[in-house]
């Protein structure tokens, strides 16, 4: 006591102003930004309350536990190779490019990224691909001392070889059904790629096959159906966030060569290296064609383009959420004006389907809204990005890796919240991004959205990427080893397909075409053989 | 250093009161950050446009949670330190070193991307120039004028004045 008196002996009233003055402006600043916070967080709270919209991780797909399942590979393309990694399984050259990469940029994850992968216990047993190299390549790094992998020469072969239990089919599309097909119907489990069928007929064989032998597992390759953002795109629907949806715009924007289906043409190909009538298979017999076998996409003899190709995912994306089924009708026009290559499929094209009786859910009055319009833009010709936005009387959802929802100026079910200050139209009022550390967020601000949108963002896409074909294909061989349906199967399948060849039909033929439900059938004309129109190449 | 210094009365009232704004500034970001559960730094770091490596690193998993940490307790040190005039060199040292961070993570050079931002910068934005206010502000130190050293400093002067 005595050394504190002491201490403040000499201490006038002035001095002890000079000396604490700062404590209540310290007090004032820590109050202040203390209230801020709450303040936004009471904000935020209110509106993730009011909107109530739940980010759910996917359901996780059961263990990967037993006997190695054994995987036959039909078609070790650049598909082919890349769903092989997928599986856990990378060829040596891949191994070796990536580690040189690695060493040149130490930024560059795909090869930690790969060997992070959890295994799925599988093993390749059996590879079929009538280019010999691309066959050779996959047998040296594949059939090794700990693992055989027989090379067949045709996929029948392989289906009934007994040494396999589930294949994987990465083909030109005019194989896609009957390799897919012949697989059902001898009881081997398929994953295949999109588009699931190349006609009209196939898609309704290839149904029956899998209604007839449910015990193989089927599940087309659509890996967006993995995406968290599409699932809580889903929870957000459901909760009728967007209001009455009356168009969905989706978009195909690319401007590269790879992009427009010019794949590399490998030196060795030649007829003593392809089997070129295996290749044609049903197709219009040509003869040996390098340009027709790596390029295929161009041709509807072996692809079906834009509609086939990307509408497809656009399509499935859409299905994935919303669960509109086959459009009523189509109508779709274009042309090749990006690429004049020899090609015949279009390089720009417009898709509209009319799903007149559908409605995500209305606020307004009781049958004042009804019906939706689906757009599928796309061009090979510019990549200026346009994305996917569905649009409600009451929300527009921006759809991507992350989500972001608009609340339209002119809503109904937020008119008062707009006119109270609390939700501007400007700044989104659910924003996820599944790379955030909490993953969900109402934005209150403009600079919380910079941040959203630009740095977590792409980080998310280059760093921490999860690789969602990996996570459907998991879905594919836990359905085999666990039961349980595939998020992707046959229904779904059919559905993308029949969608997908409505807009190739009416390109062709210049009309709407219409989905007859009660028949499950594509109305034609009399005389009209509809598969003979898709196929034609003089189109 | 920091007796020998004498300031005239307009002098002193100056650099108090630059000392007391940029201690403002720094509490109340702190504070901001602190009271924000979901605040993190890691957007700024990964966008970086200068030593990315450095602040990719600062913001990678194992590291973020101690650089957020550390850059909400430095700011909240010396936003406290400059306005009560406690420890205010070390404040000014720690403040320049943050805002060198702030600064070099994307610095308006020329032919580097500049972000979203109030006005417009060529090599000198207002990071540098707070740093170059707390230099002048640990140089010219008021804080045993005005502040809680002015205690310590009281302490050892009264008994020679006794």
């Amino acid at each position: 006591m005595a050394e504190d008196k002491k201490l403040f002996k000499g201490f006038s009233r002035r001095d002890l102003l000079k000396s604490l003055g700062g404590i209540p402006i310290l007090g004032a600043v820590w109050f202040a930004g203390v209230n801020h916070d709450k303040k936004s967080k009471l904000e935020r709270d209110f509106l993730l309350e009011k909107l109530n919209i739940k980010a759910t991780p996917p359901p996780e797909s059961g263990p990967m536990s037993g006997e190695p399942l054994r995987i036959g590979v039909i078609g070790f393309g650049i598909r082919g190779e890349q769903l092989m990694r997928s599986l856990g399984l990378a060829t040596n050259e891949w191994l070796e490019e990536m580690a040189e990469n690695e060493r040149k940029n130490p930024n560059d994850m795909r090869l930690a990224d790969f060997k992070a992968q959890e295994s799925l216990n599988v093993k390749l047993s059996g590879i079929c691909d009538i280019f010999d190299v691309r066959a050779e390549n996959a047998l040296r790094s594949f059939n090794t001392n700990d693992n055989t992998c027989k090379r067949y020469d045709t996929y029948l072969d392989m289906i009934h070889s007994g040494e396999i239990d589930a294949v994987i089919i990465a083909t030109p599309d005019h194989w896609h059904a009957p390799m897919a097909q012949a697989a059902i119907e001898a009881g081997i489990h398929v994953y295949l790629e999109k588009p699931m069928t190349h006609t009209i007929a196939e898609t309704y064989t290839l149904r029956e096959a899998c209604r007839k032998n449910p015990k193989a597992v089927f599940a087309v390759g659509h890996q967006h159906r993995q995406t968290q953002s599409f699932l809580t795109a889903m929870d957000a629907l459901e909760k009728n966030t967007l209001g009455h949806v009356s168009l969905i715009m989706t978009t195909t924007n690319r401007n590269d060569d790879n992009g427009a289906w010019q794949y590399d043409i490998h030196p060795e190909a030649s007829p003593e290296t392809i089997d070129w009538n295996a290749f044609l298979g049903t197709a219009p017999q040509v003869p040996f064609n390098v340009e027709h076998f790596f390029r295929w996409r161009k041709w509807w003899a072996y692809g079906s383009g834009l509609s086939g190709d990307l509408l497809t995912h656009d399509y499935d994306r859409i299905n994935c959420i919303l669960k509109m089924g086959i459009p009523k009708y189509v109508t779709a026009s274009g042309g090749i004006y990006t690429h004049r290559d020899g090609r015949n499929v279009p390089d720009v094209m417009h898709v509209n389907m009319e799903f007149p009786e559908f409605s995500t859910g209305g606020t307004q009055r009781e049958s004042k809204e009804n019906g939706m319009t689906l757009v599928y833009s796309a061009t090979l010709g510019n990549q200026f990005e346009r994305g996917t936005v569905l649009m409600g009387h009451d929300a527009s959802m921006k759809l991507g890796n992350t989500l972001s929802i608009y609340a339209d100026p002119r809503s109904t079910k937020y008119r008062d919240l707009i006119e109270e200050g609390r939700i501007d139209p400007n700044v989104p009022i659910f924003q996820y991004d599944p790379s955030a550390v909490s993953g969900v967020d109402a934005v209150t601000s403009a600079t919380a959205k910079y941040f959203a949108d630009k740095g977590l963002l792409w980080t998310y896409r280059d760093g921490k990427r999860v690789d969602s074909t990996f996570l459907h294909i998991r879905e594919w061989l836990s359905c085999i080893r666990n039961g349980g349906e595939p998020s992707c199967g046959i229904q779904e399948g059919f559905e993308e397909a029949i969608a997908a060849h409505m807009a190739g039909l009416s390109y062709k033929i210049g009309r709407k075409i219409a989905w007859d439900e009660a028949s499950e059938s594509i109305i034609a004309l009399p005389g009209e053989d509809l598969d003979a129109i898709l196929l034609n190449n003089e189109v | 250093m920091n007796d020998k210094l004498n300031f005239n009365q307009i002098q002193l009232v100056s650099l108090v009161l630059l000392r007391i704004l940029i201690g403002w500034h720094f509490l109340y970001e702190g504070v901001i950050k602190l009271y924000n559960p979901s605040w993190t730094a890691k957007g700024y770091l990964l966008s970086a446009t200068y030593m990315e490596g450095f602040f990719g690193w600062l913001a990678s998993d194992s590291m973020i949670a101690v650089t957020d940490t550390l850059n909400i307790a430095a700011l909240i040190f010396v936003g406290v330190s400059l306005l009560l005039g406690f420890k205010s060199s070390w404040g000014s040292l720690i403040g320049i070193g943050l805002l060198l961070f702030y600064y070099l993570a994307h610095p308006p050079f020329p032919g580097y991307p500049l972000g979203p931002s109030e006005g417009s910068y060529w090599i000198i934005n207002k990071n540098l120039i707070e740093a170059a206010a707390l230099f002048v502000i640990f140089l010219f130190p008021t804080s045993s004028f005005v502040g809680i050293d002015r205690l310590f400093v009281k302490k050892e002067i009264t008994p020679s004045t006794t």
